[in-house]
């Protein structure tokens, strides 16, 4: 039998690849885009979790929501990526830093 | 009776606001009768008043108008005390007001600022009345301000004059010297009588009240009401440019002639002699504020009068005048003779306004020219100038039978009957004074309407009297600066006149014994013609007579020989000197010092500047954090919440929740 702790211990180990993801990569901002998703997937894990366990469907709701908005803003965030890459040539993230101070 | 009250004190403030504000809109025409029917009225009434109450039909008017303001116990109010000292100030007001009002007609003639001339001195007579008509020490400071402010834009009337500029800024100046020491003794009046209200401090003065003791050091230990009596003086030396802030005066002359006339002798400068003998119960309370007072106004008295005779300035003459004669009113207040000061003041008011309007009169004739050695022989061409002038000159140095000579012959007498310790001093100090009083008032009456003519052709030829504007105000000064003694005389010496408004301790009194004398006034006129200060005043003519007309080249090898003194005095004592190389250049060598080293070191550069260049500084650190990568802001992120949440842990592990 598969416990909560389980997928809780699983949604920990997505989440935790995602933020190394983020902090790690250095070349892509698709990659950075991706890893996003996972963290988001890593939360949805939770919520599915939790609403099986303690019978309560409000959190398959939320996941609703949140596949939603995962959609529109990859949809956002790869806009933003073209325009990115139309203005600045690259979409390196060691060059992105032009909010250096 | 109120609205009598009111409509004094508030139609030439009217008459004021309507042509001062009226601008284009009010003519020449407008301007003068608007403010003469204002200061008319206002004098008629004041006199109607003054007869109401010589008569008994009006006893003391103690009325509070208005509140205006309630902090803790005090309160702040409009009110008026109508009693025979504020009702001869009142009269005396109005009718030099008035006199002065017609005048200007005359003499502003041709000036651009004519009507604003009209609106200032409606404004200064209002100012004056609330002045003399309050009945709490708070009104008489917004009165004794606001105579200060009309005072300050008058003498800046022509306003172009540099001379004129600097003198106006010299008097406001000066004068806050004095405001200072008024304040504080209104202050103290406050501190240990807890009410501002006249009635209600000299209540307490009767009845007793807890006197507060100030330790100056160990032998000198001063009651709070010696304090606030000082305070109080100064402030009226302030006022009544009394020695050593006399130094205004003179240089307020550079304003026009008529308000030389109305403030500068007759009204705002005898303000202290009134606010003293307003205070006479306080005063009585202190031998020490008392000798101050004489030995200030008996120094005044004779000090100022030696300037006034080596001036050439026919108004500056007249100044250092009412600077001696001011000097005798506050040599009567100190003896405890307060009734002898306003007399004083009352005669010297009517004489004075008609030296200075005389005065004017000359200045109109000669086109503008104040030099008395370019006049001469006047006479010929302005003969009721001369005989105005003549009378009033006469009643100055104190002729028997004029009203200069009673109340001029009282200060003296009084002085002489005083057993303050400065009495002596004060006395030697009148009595020379009388000499010298006759000697510069003569020198200059001669050399203006005597002597050879010396104008250049051109004003000779235009030399003519000046219109009646002018003239017929001379006649009516002349009349009461003639007369007025006869009538007021005994009634005031005799102690019947002021004996609510004046209180003299019984140990103080010095006119009982002469008010025997006084009770007929012709017979003490023979007999003066025995007595010192006749004579000195006859010696002082004869002096005058010799070094102007008979014997003018005299006066050259006199000057030689007596250069070192003739220096101190043309110095003014070197009072000005001294305020403007070490008060005046001291202030500005503080401030300078204050600048550079409190507002450019400290402020500009310290919490200004320094507050800026420390930001900077701090955040030029702080950017170096701010790499742009996003990676490292999320490192930071991770963390931080890491710490938090590490932090978190910890405290439910120790069981703090």
């Amino acid at each position: 039998m598969i416990e909560l702790a389980d997928y809780l211990l699983l949604s920990a180990i997505l989440f935790a690849i995602s933020v190394a993801g983020i902090i790690i990569n250095r070349k892509n901002v698709i990659t950075l885009l991706m890893c996003i998703e996972l963290m988001l997937l890593a939360v949805n894990t939770n919520f599915i979790a939790f609403s099986h366990f303690l019978g309560n469907t409000t959190g398959q709701i939320f996941v609703f929501f949140i596949l939603t908005v995962a959609a529109a803003e990859a949809a956002i965030g790869l806009a933003i990526i073209v325009v990115l890459f139309r203005n600045r040539s690259t979409i390196d993230v060691e060059q992105l830093n032009q909010l250096k101070g | 009776m109120l609205k009598q009250l009111l409509a004094i004190v508030l139609l030439p403030l009217i008459a004021a606001l309507v042509v001062g504000l009226g601008g284009k809109l009010i003519s020449r025409q407008w301007a003068h009768r608007l403010t003469i029917v204002g200061v008319a009225t206002a004098c008629i009434l004041s006199i109607n008043l003054a007869f109401g109450f010589a008569s008994g039909q009006i006893s003391v008017i103690e009325h509070t108008l208005y509140s205006w303001a309630k902090i803790g116990q005090l309160n702040l109010q409009v009110g008026f005390l109508i009693d025979s000292l504020t009702i001869t100030m009142m009269v005396v007001v109005t009718f030099v007001s008035l006199m002065v009002h017609i005048y200007t007609i005359g003499y502003m003639k041709e000036d651009p600022g004519y009507q604003r001339f009209f609106a200032y001195i409606s404004l200064f007579t209002f100012a004056m009345l609330s002045l003399v008509m309050s009945n709490n020490f708070l009104q008489l400071f917004f009165g004794w301000e606001a105579v200060g402010v009309v005072s300050y834009l008058l003498i800046g009337f022509w306003y172009k004059k540099p001379t004129a500029i600097v003198a106006n800024l010299k008097a406001f100046l000066v004068n806050r010297v004095g405001d200072l020491g008024f304040l504080l003794g209104i202050a103290g009046v406050y501190m240990v009588f807890g009410t501002l209200d006249y009635s209600g401090v000299f209540q307490q003065v009767n009845s007793g009240f807890n006197d507060l003791e100030i330790v100056i050091s160990d032998t000198a230990i001063w009651s709070a009401t010696t304090f606030i009596c000082i305070g109080l003086f100064i402030g009226a030396m302030g006022k009544s440019a009394q020695v050593p802030l006399h130094v205004w005066l003179p240089d307020s002359m550079e304003g026009p002639t008529p308000i030389s006339a109305l403030i500068h002798a007759a009204t705002m400068v005898t303000a202290g002699v009134f606010m003293v003998a307003r205070m006479s119960p306080l005063f009585e309370l202190s031998e020490v504020a008392l000798n101050v007072v004489l030995v200030i106004g008996a120094t005044t008295a004779l000090f100022m009068g030696f300037l006034g005779v080596i001036q050439n300035d026919i108004k500056r003459v007249v100044a250092y005048s009412t600077l001696s004669q001011l000097g005798y009113m506050v040599v009567a207040l100190g003896a405890s003779a307060y009734s002898v000061a306003v007399f004083h003041l009352v005669t010297h008011a009517f004489f004075k306004a008609l030296l200075f309007l005389a005065a004017g009169s000359v200045i109109i004739a000669m086109h503008h020219e104040q030099d008395i050695r370019k006049m001469g022989n006047l006479k010929k061409y302005m003969p009721i100038t001369y005989v105005t002038c003549l009378l009033g000159s006469l009643a100055l140095i104190g002729t028997p039978f004029f009203s200069g000579f009673y109340s001029k012959e009282a200060i003296i007498l009084a002085i002489e009957n005083s057993q303050l310790t400065a009495a002596t001093y004060a006395y030697w100090c009148v009595l020379l004074g009388v000499f010298f009083t006759a000697l510069y008032s003569f020198r200059m009456f001669f050399l203006v309407f005597h002597t050879q003519e010396r104008m250049d052709e051109h004003t000779r030829a235009h030399l003519k009297e000046p219109s009646m504007v002018v003239w017929i105000p001379l006649v009516l000064l002349a009349i009461p600066s003639v007369s007025i003694s006869w009538f007021i005389a005994p009634q005031i010496i005799s102690g019947e006149f002021f004996n609510v408004a004046i209180q003299v301790a019984k140990s103080h009194d010095v006119l009982s014994s002469i008010s025997e004398m006084y009770q007929q006034p012709f017979a003490l006129g023979l007999h003066a013609f025995i007595t010192l200060p006749f004579w000195l005043a006859v010696s002082g003519v004869i002096v005058a007579y010799i070094f102007t007309v008979a014997r003018p080249a005299w006066r050259e090898q006199l000057n030689l020989k007596l250069n070192f003194i003739n220096q101190v005095l043309r110095e003014n004592y070197y009072f000005d000197k001294l305020y403007m190389n070490y008060f005046a250049a001291g202030g500005v060598a503080v401030g300078n010092k204050f600048w550079k080293w409190i507002d450019a070191g400290v402020i500009d550069n310290w919490i200004v500047n320094g507050s800026a260049k420390t930001v900077a500084s701090i955040s030029g650190q702080l950017r170096k954090i701010q790499s742009g990568y996003l990676y490292h802001y999320v490192l930071v992120m991770v963390v931080g919440l890491l710490a938090f949440l590490g932090w978190i842990y910890w405290r439910a592990l120790h069981g703090t929740v």
